[in-house]
């Protein structure tokens, strides 16, 4: 889970500041000595973690925090602040051209995901009622035009390729016929390759010069480890880069590659990759990622994809059910649709706050996309009676909802102790927002 | 160029960075706590993680003690061979040991298995074998595409079905089609995965499951592939595909960059799966089988 270990460190460390009365240079240097480790262990560069680290400590040491009231509140609050500037402190949008085409270039290493990045790009603009016209320059990889064909047809976006022809050729012939066409932006995927391969890099150079872009995003895999810095560093030297793309963050990884990459090119990261399919792809938002780190949850995040999905009134009706746990079965169903297009449950579940400590339960309720079918089948099998109250489902209820739903009885049991487990799971997260707001300002675990 | 040249060539760069610092470090006589701390960062800087990286710390002051270590040399030796006590001695040969040999190729999204497939099976019908590949990789777009070029190239055949099809199936029938055309090994690629989506895990296990079914005593070899760049994310990964199905081995991809793969040595102390092949380029000659020995040296070899 996204920055789960490193968020459970650090409230790890400062629930042993908590209490304290007054901060010791030791108990800062404690509590800092736990935040250098778990941005390391993060991936986060070393260098970048000393700055960070240095930072930190010279502002907790300051009169400011030990004669403050509540000095842990002081530390992480500081902590976040950094955190935060670190990663950009508002969302950067996607450059435009004053006269379109606007140009975007998706460079980086080889399997950072560009080419997928590529397409979810188009998807989001398409959304925006956007024309954008993809290109194929990634002329090296066996298949790699292909790939990107077989995702434009998906999409309904035209693919400019020109076979395995010299990319800036290429490059320079996507962009006529985008003019011809009137295609307000075009999206050139170019070949994954090596920072240190001096050919490749001076290829791209060329491109840069041919095309002009309003946009070069590098594209860096948030698994990448220490030798982020280096990649971006040397991108970065050669082109002028102007955004970083953020991949695979739907694993585990603890993603310090975001912290490294901006902290050592000054780019913004624009966009982040949650899934394979074509619209897990978000805007990156720098302080949201940085209260996660925190663990105080992403409810923003929730609620603008159920915008993005339902309409306003919709997500505001959802968000309270979600709070005030008004949620039955029937609603289960009717949002199933929508929280389909919203992306895996659990991946809804995870930007809740305090879900982020609560993994392990979360592991015996994963739902998959296979699940819907079935639990679909089995809601629309019981009366709305059921629905509305589950508990008066006994066995011999049971028995008919398997067999006119076409599942077994364990499907039903597991139906209904999942969805227990999540009115649960509402249940303490209701009591932990109550705790947030009483205390304004207080954080969930202080 | 050479096996040793390429490795050395795959290297160099990361040894360089290293080195710089290495030989400022070791050239010094006392070994104060500064000295150690520059080289937690040096591990650290390598991608070899925080535990590991305080473990190979601790057993240097040790071993420095005990063996009364004065000269840098000698500490730079002694450092070697714990890094050697964790990654073995001997290379560990990838043998074609059964008619055909089932080798299991996973890993998440982009580290390189397809092209480690295709370089693999280059390698094989190089000396001669007969190789079969699956295309079970049913997922990415253009996938199956990308492993047919990699057929033609190394001269193998290739079992493929749709895209979207039950990867289990199309391996089931890679299993069938090796047996029955004698092949000496079949190369199964899989979709990319990332470890922790339970589903595709899911997957991976029946997977493994209908080649033991195909097969009695397959796969033979289960290699993990792991992105040189990638940092300490690798070891939740290897651990989590060891626990699905149990891994033979290590493929390091993506060596002739700058970054230093130290995650290998991370992956081995917590697995003891040894690393059997690295990737130093695109070419289709570019996979080396792993020495650990040379792979050490080469970090720690003073610069040209």
């Amino acid at each position: 889970m996204l920055f789960e270990n490193l968020s459970g460190k650090l409230q790890e460390t400062f629930r042993r500041l908590r209490g304290k009365g007054k901060l010791t240079e030791k108990d800062v240097n404690t509590a800092l000595r736990e935040v250098r480790l778990a941005l390391l262990e993060a991936d986060v560069n070393f260098k970048v973690v000393k700055d960070f680290v240095a930072t930190v400590k010279e502002r907790c040491l300051g009169s400011e925090v030990l004669e403050s009231l509540t000095p842990g509140q002081m530390v992480v609050k500081i902590v976040n602040e950094e955190l935060t500037k670190l990663m950009g402190e508002s969302v950067a949008k996607l450059n435009r051209a004053d006269k379109p085409p606007t140009i975007v270039m998706m460079v980086g290493l080889q399997g950072s995901g560009k080419t997928t990045s590529v397409a979810k790009l188009a998807n989001l603009l398409k959304k925006e009622n956007h024309a954008p016209l993809l290109v194929a320059a990634d002329v090296y990889r066996p298949a790699a035009i292909k790939q990107l064909q077989v995702l434009g047809e998906q999409l309904n976006v035209p693919v400019f390729q020109m076979g395995q022809q010299n990319p800036v050729q290429i490059a320079k012939a996507a962009l006529e016929q985008a003019k011809k066409n009137q295609h307000d932006y075009v999206l050139v995927d170019t070949a994954g390759r090596l920072h240190v391969d001096e050919e490749l890099m001076a290829e791209l150079v060329q491109m840069e010069k041919a095309l002009q872009p309003q946009e070069i995003l590098l594209v860096v895999d948030a698994m990448t480890g220490q030798d982020a810095v280096t990649v971006a560093e040397s991108f970065k030297e050669r082109l002028g880069l102007t955004g970083v793309v953020l991949t695979k963050l739907d694993g585990d990884t603890r993603g310090g590659a975001a912290l490294s990459v901006r902290a050592v090119t000054g780019c913004p990261i624009k966009y982040v990759g949650l899934g394979e399919k074509t619209d897990a792809f978000e805007p990156f938002y720098p302080d949201r990622m940085a209260s996660r780190i925190l663990g105080m949850g992403d409810v923003l995040t929730l609620i603008e994809k159920a915008q993005a999905t339902f309409d306003e009134q919709k997500a505001k009706e959802l968000e309270k059910k979600m709070r005030t746990q008004q949620f039955t079965l029937e609603d289960f169903m009717e949002q199933m649709q929508q929280l389909k297009q919203m992306g895996p449950l659990n991946q809804i579940l995870e930007m809740l706050p305090g879900v982020g400590g609560m993994g392990r339960k979360l592991k015996g309720m994963q739902v998959d996309e296979k699940e819907f079918l079935k639990i679909e089948a089995i809601i629309q099998s019981m009366t709305k009676q059921e629905r509305l109250n589950p508990a008066i489902i006994n066995s011999s209820r049971r028995r008919r909802i398997a067999a006119g739903s076409g599942t077994k009885v364990q499907d039903v049991n597991n139906l209904l102790k999942q969805f227990n487990l999540m009115n649960k799971m509402m249940k303490q997260l209701t009591k932990m927002e109550k705790g947030r707001f009483k205390g304004r300002g207080r954080f969930p675990f202080m | 160029m050479s096996f040793f040249g390429r490795i050395k060539e795959g290297l160099k760069k990361t040894r360089n960075i290293i080195m710089n610092r290495m030989d400022d470090l070791f050239s010094r006589k006392n070994f104060d706590e500064d000295f150690f701390e520059e080289l937690e960062e040096i591990l650290i800087a390598a991608d070899v993680g925080i535990e590991t990286t305080l473990d190979l710390v601790e057993q240097l002051r040790e071993k420095i003690q005990e063996e009364k270590l004065k000269e840098p040399d000698e500490v730079l030796e002694a450092l070697k061979s714990l890094i050697l006590d964790i990654l073995g001695r001997e290379p560990v040969p990838l043998l074609l040991e059964h008619k055909p040999t089932v080798i299991l190729v996973l890993g998440v999204n982009g580290v390189g298995k397809t092209t480690t497939i295709g370089k693999l099976a280059a390698r094989f019908t190089a000396v001669g074998k007969k190789v079969v590949l699956a295309a079970g990789d049913t997922f990415r777009a253009a996938a199956i595409e990308q492993l047919e070029i990699w057929a033609n190239r190394s001269q193998s055949d290739l079992i493929k079905h749709q895209q979207g099809a039950d990867p289990s199936a199309v391996i089931f029938d890679g299993v069938s089609a090796a047996v029955a055309r004698g092949a000496d090994a079949l190369l199964c690629d899989t979709a990319g995965r990332l470890h922790n989506k339970a589903n595709l895990m899911a997957e991976l296990e029946k997977v493994h499951r209908v080649v033991d079914k195909a097969l009695a005593g397959a796969p033979h070899e289960v290699l993990l592939v792991l992105d040189a760049t990638t940092g300490q994310n690798a070891l939740a990964q290897a651990k989590v595909f060891n626990e699905v199905a149990p891994l033979t081995g290590v493929v390091l991809t993506k060596l002739d960059g700058t970054a230093k793969g130290g995650i290998v040595i991370a992956v081995a102390r917590q697995l003891k799966v040894p690393v059997k092949f690295i990737g130093v380029g695109e070419g289709i000659d570019d996979l080396q089988p792993f020495d650990p020995v040379e792979y050490v040296e080469g970090i720690f070899a003073p610069r040209d």
